[in-house]
């Protein structure tokens, strides 16, 4: 079936799943997750280097293959999520970024209101803007407005494999924006992916799902499978749901078995 | 020692440990001096981004505050 591609910021993505690269057992078996699961976005953190300094994540990730997303994960404030961000453009990780600004350190929620401002700064400086963002509709309309290239709002708490918690306001937030919707935080399963794309999200983004899987190769191909029988079964127009039965055979022609 | 300048060090805070440094390093000097790549890493002095181009020309003083970072993992 034909399908358009996954569009951020004028770059064109055939894979609608992005991955990240935190907590791998390795980082041979975050190579090779990475691989299986035909992802072509990888999100990386920004982190003082250690010193002496050892070997880099990168050295694990090709980038000429893949777009690196740096995140601003454990960012608090505004100000600190943009200074992230001017550090990793500066480092060379490009202009694509994935904004955190957190709220709570026990849930790891968004900072709304941090984050719109963030959003807008960042957007005027020419990033192409991820915001990481709760499932509100209504902050998914205001982030668009103020410049971000898609809205990524959580299926559930960061790492916590809960699952999509509400598909209806991911629903509202769907017919609400015109950029891409990308869950983003909260997929346990694969099952959890495909139903996030079968509500029509344009994408899906996870970390701890893969790296925390007890075969985290595995499950990235599973991730990948489920991206993409969810995109095809929305792209194929679902069935009604009905309470009662609809038979599938015809009723007619039955033999008549009465003595 | 005739010709032999005294080595006068400055301290400064480098992604929040404390060092010392010969008087009039330059930030490319720091990096070449903890062997940190240039390739993806970035730099801030004083909470300033310092662009790659002005490595050379920025030197540092006593008390900056250097924040060296890098990609790690992260989701």
């Amino acid at each position: 079936m034909y399908d358009t591609n996954l569009v951020l910021g004028g770059k064109e993505f055939t894979s609608r799943l992005i991955v990240g690269t935190g907590k791998y057992s390795s980082m041979d078996v975050m190579r090779d997750a990475h691989e299986a699961s035909g992802t072509e976005i990888i999100t990386v953190a920004v982190r003082r280097v250690s010193l002496p300094s050892g070997e880099s994540i990168l050295d694990y990730i090709d980038t000429k293959r893949y777009t690196l997303l740096p995140n601003t994960a454990g960012c608090y404030t505004a100000d600190e999520a943009v200074r992230t961000c001017y550090l990793a453009r500066e480092a060379g990780l490009g202009e694509m970024v994935k904004l955190e600004v957190i709220g709570d350190q026990r849930t790891l929620f968004p900072d709304v209101q941090g984050l719109l401002e963030a959003t807008k700064t960042l957007a005027r400086d020419g990033f192409i803007v991820m915001p990481y963002s709760n499932d509100d509709p209504v902050m998914a309309r205001k982030l668009q407005d103020a410049g971000a290239a898609c809205v990524m709002p959580l299926g559930a708490p960061i790492g916590s494999g809960l699952g999509i918690r509400n598909p209806y306001n991911i629903k509202i937030i769907l017919e609400t924006v015109t950029v891409p919707v990308i869950v983003d935080a909260g997929v346990g399963t694969a099952s959890d992916a495909a139903i996030a794309m079968e509500l029509g999200c344009d994408g899906v983004l996870m970390n701890t799902a893969i790296a925390g899987a007890h075969d985290a190769v595995a499950m990235a191909k599973a991730m990948k499978l489920a991206v993409e029988a969810g995109r095809l079964a929305y792209k194929a127009g679902r069935i009604g749901k009905k309470l009662y039965a609809t038979a599938s055979s015809p009723l007619e022609g039955l033999p008549d078995w009465t003595s | 020692m005739k010709g032999a300048r005294p080595f006068v060090s400055m301290t400064i805070s480098v992604n929040g440990k404390s060092m010392e440094i010969p008087v009039g390093t330059t930030v490319d000097g720091l990096l070449t001096l903890l062997n940190v790549k240039r390739e993806y890493t970035a730099v801030a002095v004083n909470r300033d981004i310092t662009p790659k181009s002005t490595y050379t020309a920025v030197t540092l003083s006593e008390g900056d505050k250097v924040e060296i970072v890098r990609p790690m993992g992260g989701g």
